[in-house]
């Protein structure tokens, strides 16, 4: 099986979303939101770190108020560039603002079973199989946790999710579920061993790790935690925001932009100040609340646009992003999913967004599907097409065949076509047959998606984790259960 | 005269004007009205009509928090007088709102607590993050009927079970019904920790309420 990763990189088109005009505005905003509103940090650690550098705290209420000096210094040690690093170096993936990489979604709470079709609550087992299928997958460029094992305790489930990822894949993992101080310590130990030792693991993080603000303008105290020792430890860590039109955030989606602007911003100032120079990352999921019922929508125009703003906010402070794209709120792989997520992903892509989460997911954000997977695998591959654009060459002009075929004829039988033809995009999951054929078959694009994740599942062997670091992961795991009890 | 005071009240919710609103009520107990008449003939009025208007699907969200907000301040005006004249508002119940410790998702579980409020509970919101302990606390407080619990996250809702279990042991399983919502909560999960209601939405919440009460 193929050890490529697809990812887009060399972009040929290009998008305006914002103006550096705009930018300066949604920073000033945010400078402004900052210093004069403040953000919520419910951690003793975090405000410590505030503390120490100046900022004004409103300690009963654990409001922090930074001045605009402050937050702009502490973020000019965010190193631009880094690699999250892969079991097989091979697939490790260079964070250089020239490359946009997919990964699976996470956190989802229930599966669509790859085998009966019926929706359940999940487990261990999903985690594994959505692992194996990934690493078979080069769209696919690293791992969220994709769903929570709900048959392992509720303390150590972030554990079991991630050694039964390494388990099963040589890709990077990113995980958004470990977010308390004690698991945060275990999930480290955990990647240095991976890595080799605690030297190893800063120069390769095997490991990554996503934590959400929680809009507006506060976070939550474990995930605080969690990422002040991910920070210490060398590990690449992400702040989301998830700001909503409407209920977390304002109805316009400028201000929407400067409430997560400020979240994100000031988290990883946090950081900074606490560990100058740690490995950071912009994370973002914005979208607008529906209008009738509140329900987190992730699909609409306002999501596409806000997929490429963000990239240009990223930028602008000179860090990666990981950005929310695909995640339709559809209840199956319809038509709604099929254009949410090539919408989204496309406007996240042409901004050059370095991540893009994910694929997989339905009923936003809750519900795993296998064919889901495989058909946002292949709206990626599309955008990664299309972000090719159109090389114009002597080669590509194409004049000699051009000649050859002269008015009418075909172009069929040209070796100029043979060179060629596999520039082309081929899909795997559109319908191109004819009428009658679909008519005595009546399947579609959710069945042959379905198809190859059983297929891949049956056949893909990843290379193994070696059974005694295997042996030591699971010793963490229960030894960290002990102390639980 | 009353008539037009009465309609100008249902206006202001209508409006989800809190300013008017209040200034309304101050009116109302200037003017020697029955402040439980004002509350039944004028605002309610208007908390009805908006939330016609929700459920037709043209009027949003937003409109249907902020005629919430303003009855809210209505309301409170008006309670000191209600005292004083021993009069008790109507209510369907009483219900302790919470998201679960450890949890700070915040949307569904307001959601519900505004589409309680407006179809005429008294709802305790606690906010997020709320203990075992004060949940049940407060419901011992107030006398509550139901005890309304939101978790987000799986690695939470067994704060839902740990409620139903304290109230088991403390012998107060009987007194309070106990409704249960959010993302990961399925039929299967009510069932096993024996909840009494739970609903995929806001408005499924209220009916759910409704019954509970209802059944007794
Ligand atoms: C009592 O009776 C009742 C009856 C009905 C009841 C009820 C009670 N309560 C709710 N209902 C029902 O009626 C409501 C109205 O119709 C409905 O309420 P809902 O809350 O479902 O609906 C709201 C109107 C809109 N929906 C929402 O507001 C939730 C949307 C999603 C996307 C979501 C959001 C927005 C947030 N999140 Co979080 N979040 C997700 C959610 C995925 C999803 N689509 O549900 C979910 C729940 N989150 C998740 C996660 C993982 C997390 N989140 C976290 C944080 C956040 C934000 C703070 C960013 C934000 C909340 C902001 C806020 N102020 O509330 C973190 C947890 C922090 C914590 N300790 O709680 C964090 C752990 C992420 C991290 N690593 O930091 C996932 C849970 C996975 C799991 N396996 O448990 C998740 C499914 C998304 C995902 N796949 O990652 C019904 O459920």
């Amino acid at each position: 099986m193929s050890k490529n990763i697809k990812s887009i990189t060399n972009p040929k088109l290009q998008l305006k979303v914002l103006t550096p005009e705009d930018v300066r505005k949604i920073h000033d905003a945010t400078l402004q939101i900052i210093e004069k509103v403040g953000v919520r940090f419910p951690s003793q650690r975090a405000l410590e770190v505030w503390a120490e550098n100046g900022a004004e705290i409103d300690r009963d209420r654990m409001i922090v108020r930074a001045r605009p000096e402050l937050i702009e210094q502490a973020l000019d040690s965010c190193p631009p560039f880094y690699t999250l690093a892969a079991r097989n170096p091979q697939q490790d993936l260079p964070l250089d603002g020239n490359h946009v990489y997919a990964g699976t979604d996470g956190c989802g709470v229930e599966v669509i079973d790859i085998h009966t079709g019926v929706k359940r609550t999940s487990e261990l087992q999903d985690v594994r199989d959505i692992a194996r299928i990934a690493d078979a997958t080069e769209e696919v460029a690293f791992h969220w946790v994709p769903v929570s094992a709900q048959d392992k305790p509720h303390q150590t489930r972030g554990l079991h999710e991630i050694r039964a990822i390494w388990g099963n894949s040589t890709k990077h993992v990113q995980t958004e579920s470990v977010y308390s101080e004690h698991e945060a310590r275990a999930a480290i130990e955990m990647a240095s061993l991976i890595a080799g030792g605690k030297d190893q693991l800063r120069k390769r993080p095997v490991l990554s790790l996503m934590q959400c603000t929680a809009s507006p303008l506060g976070h939550d105290g474990g995930s605080l935690d969690a990422a002040l020792l991910a920070a210490e430890a060398g590990i690449p860590t992400g702040f989301m925001t998830m700001a909503a039109c409407l209920t977390t955030g304002p109805a316009t989606m400028a201000g929407n932009l400067a409430v997560g602007n400020a979240e994100v911003i000031a988290a990883t100032a946090m950081l900074q100040l606490a560990h100058p120079g740690a490995p950071v990352f912009y994370a973002a999921a914005q979208t607008a609340s529906d209008l009738r019922n509140g329900a987190y929508t992730g699909g609409g125009p306002e999501d596409f646009l806000f997929g490429a703003a963000t990239n240009v906010l990223a930028d602008y402070y000179n860090i990666p992003l990981s950005m929310g794209s695909f995640a339709t709120g559809a209840k199956e792989p319809n038509w709604q999913a099929g254009l949410e997520n090539s919408l989204s992903t496309f406007m996240a892509s042409l901004v050059m967004s370095d991540m893009l989460l994910g694929l997989g997911f339905l009923h936003g954000s809750r519900i795993w599907s296998f064919a889901e997977m495989m058909l946002d695998a292949e709206i990626f591959s599309i955008v990664h097409k299309m972000m090719q654009g159109i090389p114009v060459n002597a080669e590509t002009l194409a004049l000699e065949a051009i000649a050859a075929v002269g008015p009418g004829g075909n172009f069929l039988s040209q070796k100029h076509t043979r060179a060629h033809m596999r520039d082309l995009f081929l899909p795997q999951f559109m319908d191109r047959r004819p009428y009658t054929e679909w008519e005595s078959k009546k399947d579609d694009a959710r069945d042959w998606a379905l198809t190859k994740a059983r297929k891949l599942l049956a056949e893909h062997q990843p290379d193994p984790l070696d059974a005694a670091l295997d042996a030591e992961l699971e010793r963490i795991i229960a030894a960290e259960e002990k102390a639980l009890v | 005269m009353t008539d037009e005071l009465f309609k100008q009240m249902a206006q202001s919710i209508i409006d989800g004007d809190a300013d008017a609103a209040t200034q309304l009520a101050e009116q109302a107990i200037q003017g020697g009205l029955d402040p439980l008449e004002a509350i039944t003939k004028g605002f309610v009025v208007g908390v009805n009509f908006v939330g016609q208007q929700f459920a037709e699907g043209e009027a949003f969200l937003p409109e249907l928090v902020m005629a919430g907000e303003a009855m809210k301040a209505a309301v409170k005006t008006l309670e000191p007088e209600m005292m004083k004249r021993g009069a008790e508002r109507e209510v369907l119940g009483k219900v302790v709102l919470a998201t679960v410790e450890g949890d700070i998702h915040e949307i569904g579980k307001s959601l519900v607590g505004t589409m309680l409020t407006a179809a005429g509970f008294e709802v305790f919101d606690l906010g997020v993050d709320a203990s075992p302990h004060k949940i049940i606390a407060k419901a011992i407080e107030v006398n509550a009927d139901i005890i309304a619990m939101s978790a987000l996250l799986t690695t939470t809702m067994v704060k839902q079970r740990e409620v139903i279990d304290d109230l088991e042991k403390e012998g107060l399983r009987s007194r309070f019904k106990v409704m249960v919502g959010g993302a990961p909560i399925t039929r299967d999960w009510v069932s096993r920790i024996s909840a009494d209601g739970y609903s995929e939405d806001a408005i499924g919440a209220v009916n759910i309420a409704k019954q509970l009460v209802a059944a007794g």
